[in-house]
């Protein structure tokens, strides 16, 4: 069945005209990946902390990330996190992984909000890792060696261990979960940073129309880079839908 | 005391799919109607194609009036029921903002299943246990219902029966209609195209699938984007047909449609002489009574039932439109679980692709089949679609091959993430003496009234109509070139669902049913009640569409039969 492809391109091009509502933050993300991924890639014993610049020592995107808070985690619950996130989806021949996505900026944003319900959860299973680690390697979960780190975690995932908050298992399949979330979920939240986990599983990005064509090269297509709110429409400080009318303006009345 | 509201001719509660629609007929006729609806407006500036926040976050239903009233589930009287999540929207247009869409006939068997059953195979081939009764009509008397919230709400599709004359292009297996859609159907896709091949292969007439979704301009609304955001997301450009951006704006314009929003019903009320009067709800923190001519309940299925039983009288101590004891009885949730997923060895080109954008095999649904040798009856419309997003593409399965994470999985789902497609099965279910809903004794909403209680479970006809679909899928897969192939198990206990039916069966006689062949209570003549609810046969495929027939024709049966329905 050929769709109308006119018809497709019309309106797509139409809402493709809405631009970012704030082109600087666009770029200053880019500029934050750009300089992020430069200072963890030298120094693979990096943490949070170690990509940090002196305040106007260097770039715009250096003092954003000298500003960023930390929402809920401690600074070691951090660091714990962190690898964790680099066992499960790591950095290595393959490309970029969890870590350079920033998955656990997005997991501390996301417990001071949609998953408060898991603060304390994290708080007891990170707590429990670490434990384990001394129990293993006499070392905090961050400084043991990568195999140390996976064998813990393995144990984790499959071994029901003491100490974790609701099990050891269900620590792990929500870590994975979030970690997920983190490197693929839209980079508004704070995670797929420079869309690295969307270009990770070659997603072309989010469009708001897609022709035949576009479909027809599949994962082929040129990936577009583009967050949900880069569309005004869906921000904000949307003015109006321009030619889409908004029901509400149609009638009801507010209250009885 | 809540406060008294001038009266009107008819309350609708629930503005969604089934009261959307309802409301069009009456408003058209003269009648004054409010409805009144729990949630409230959204826009297309709500509908972000943003996975996280509507896929995984469930925005907005994770923070409405019905995710406080979430039904407990058990399988059995013997369990302990746990509450789950509720899978229904509150807002104007109900769930139709973000439902999938398939916008469905049910085929003539379903109709008149047991006639049909009896006739063929014999009365014992059906379930012992199950009381399923025919409809108190057939197909031919539904259908141009049918063909009217067709064309009023606009759905796409590719007729396969016009008047007798069969065309392969769509469902040879479909009851005559009057005419063809108003919409050509979805277009195809890639992956779409390869399934269809392999099931002509096979000998099977695949077809595109009918959706409330605009395939061309359509009464002012421009063509689908296929940008692929429908599950639990509303359309940005309004080609997704919801009663919020079809019907109900169409009846405001005539100036007889009060919309309520955010207006919380909590009591039916009944007078002693066995009518209702109207009902009550609260919005913000005030409590008020909406007196009206007629009470239409359209709450979905699970709301439905509970404010009836919740609504306690004098003429009905036991809940209204219930002292024939048949409230909550007949309950089925479709059993749309034990799907089949595939993997295959080439990227499927499915990132913006739809769940309503698929392909569908009827062979092996209803009666289209010769059951003699068989140990079941009805069966499954087989779908196969192209939804695909990256948090879920991620989260794959990884078939057994790879560890779930590491640097084995990262490469898995490097290779795999366009490669995988999961079915979806949709089959006949059937009520039985045991599968009902009553009020949970322990567990409350935010008012403190008790939430509904889910006691159901697939038996035998439904697991081996499963394990039956399961190897059809199987086939058709491999058929395709699939490479692994995973079978999901039957599953059990009967959870919340979106394709929910029975409660307030529809049927002539009294006993065993609660409302009459128009939807209207067998003891309570001014209510009417709509949705899957007065459904007496699940279907083996999505029932919103036939919940608007039905919906359309109580209504427009109480505008021409406005004083005997009134008294």
């Amino acid at each position: 069945m050929a769709g109308n492809n006119n018809n497709d391109k019309t309106q797509s091009e139409h809402l493709a005209t809405d631009q970012p509502s704030n082109p600087s933050r666009r770029n200053l993300l880019k500029g934050v990946g750009v300089v992020g991924a430069a200072a963890l890639s030298g120094a693979a014993t990096s943490n949070l902390i170690a990509a940090d610049a002196p305040p106007g020592a260097g770039s715009a995107a250096d003092s954003i990330v000298a500003r960023e808070a930390l929402e809920v985690l401690t600074a070691l619950e951090a660091e714990t996190l962190e690898v964790i996130c680099d066992c499960l989806i790591p950095s290595d021949d393959n490309g970029p992984g969890a870590r350079e996505a920033r998955a656990v900026h997005y997991i501390d944003r996301s417990l001071a909000a949609h998953n408060s319900a898991a603060r304390h959860d994290y708080m007891i299973g990170l707590s429990a890792v670490n434990d384990y680690a001394h129990q293993t390697g006499n070392k905090a979960f961050h400084q043991l060696d990568r195999d140390q780190q996976n064998a813990i975690l393995l144990a984790v995932q499959n071994d029901n261990l003491d100490g974790f908050a609701p099990s050891s298992g269900g620590f792990f399949n929500m870590v994975r979960s979030h970690t997920i979330d983190g490197t693929f979920s839209d980079p508004y939240y704070g995670g797929n940073r420079d869309f690295i986990g969307w270009d990770m599983i070659r997603y072309p990005g989010i469009r708001l129309g897609a022709s035949e064509s576009d479909v027809a090269q599949g994962a082929d297509l040129a990936p577009n880079h583009q967050s949900a709110y880069d569309h005004s429409t869906y921000t904000k400080m949307a003015q109006n839908m321009r030619g889409i009318p908004d029901s509400r303006v149609r009638g009801g009345r507010d209250h009885a | 005391m809540p406060r008294n509201l001038p009266k009107t001719d008819v309350v609708i509660v629930g503005m969604g799919a089934a009261g959307g629609v309802a409301a069009l007929p009456l408003t058209n006729a003269g009648l004054k109607v409010v409805g009144l609806e729990a949630g409230g407006w959204l826009s297309p500036r709500d509908f972000a194609p943003d996975e996280l926040r509507n896929g995984a976050r469930n925005w907005p239903q994770s923070v409405q009036k019905a995710a406080g009233e979430a039904p407990t589930v058990r399988a059995t009287a013997a369990d302990q029921a746990v509450q789950g999540g509720h899978p229904m929207m509150n807002a104007v247009g109900g769930t139709t903002m973000h439902y999938w869409a398939q916008s469905w006939r049910l085929n003539p068997w379903d109709f008149q299943l047991v006639t049909a059953t009896r006739e063929r195979y014999g009365a014992s081939r059906i379930p012992a246990a199950s009381t399923i009764e025919d409809w108190p009509f057939t197909y031919a008397e539904l259908e141009p219902y049918y063909d009217k919230v067709e064309y009023a709400v606009g759905i796409s599709g590719q007729a396969g029966n016009v008047q007798g004359n069969i065309n392969p292009a769509g469902n040879i297996f479909e009851g005559a209609r009057n005419r063809e859609y108003p919409m050509r159907p979805l277009r195809a896709s890639p992956f779409t195209d390869i399934m269809g091949m392999a099931a002509r292969n096979l000998g099977w007439n695949p077809f595109q699938g009918p959706a409330a979704i605009t395939s061309e301009l359509y009464d002012g609304r421009p063509p689908c984007q296929y940008h692929g955001f429908c599950n639990k997301g509303g359309c940005h450009v309004q080609a997704k047909s919801s009663t919020a951006f079809t019907v109900i704006p169409k009846a405001v314009d005539t100036g007889n449609l009060e919309v309520v929003t955010f207006a919380r019903v909590i009591n039916i009320v009944a007078d002693n002489n066995g009518k209702v009067t109207g009902v009550d709800y609260i919005k913000g923190n005030e409590t008020f009574f909406q007196p009206a001519d007629v009470v239409l309940l359209a709450s979905y299925a699970y709301e439905n039932v509970r404010l009836l039983q919740l609504s306690k009288s004098r003429a009905f101590p036991d809940g209204l439109s219930n002292n024939a004891g048949q409230l909550g009885r007949h309950y089925m949730s479709h059993h749309q679980g034990s799907p089949v997923l595939a993997l295959f060895d080439r990227d499927l080109h499915n990132w913006y692709g739809l769940p309503a954008q698929g392909v569908a095999i009827d062979e092996w649904a209803d009666d289209n089949f010769d059951h003699a040798e068989l140990d079941f009856i009805g069966g499954a419309n087989l779908w196969v679609h192209t939804d695909r997003k990256p948090m879920a593409a991620a989260k794959m399965s990884t078939f057994g091959v790879v560890p779930s994470w590491g640097s084995d999985w990262k490469a898995f789902i490097m290779k795999n993430a366009d490669r995988s497609n999961m079915s979806y099965i949709q089959k006949t279910t059937l009520p039985y003496e045991d599968n009902y809903l009553d009020l949970d004794p322990m567990v409350k909403d935010s008012l403190g009234l008790p939430v509904t209680r889910i006691t159901a479970r697939y038996r035998d006809n439904e697991k081996r109509i499963a394990a039956f679909s399961q190897d059809k899928m199987e086939q058709w897969y491999l058929e395709a070139g699939a490479i692994e192939v995973t079978k999901f198990g039957p599953g059990n206990a009967m959870g919340a669902s979106t394709h929910a039916y029975g409660g307030t069966r529809m049927g002539l006689n009294s006993d065993t049913n609660v409302v009459n062949e128009w939807g209207f209570s067998h003891e309570a003549p001014n209510l009417g009640i709509l949705g899957g609810s007065v459904m007496g046969s699940s279907g083996s495929r999505n029932p919103t569409l036939t919940v608007q027939a039905l919906a359309w024709r109580t209504s427009e049966y109480l505008a021409n039969n406005w004083r005997s329905v009134v008294g």
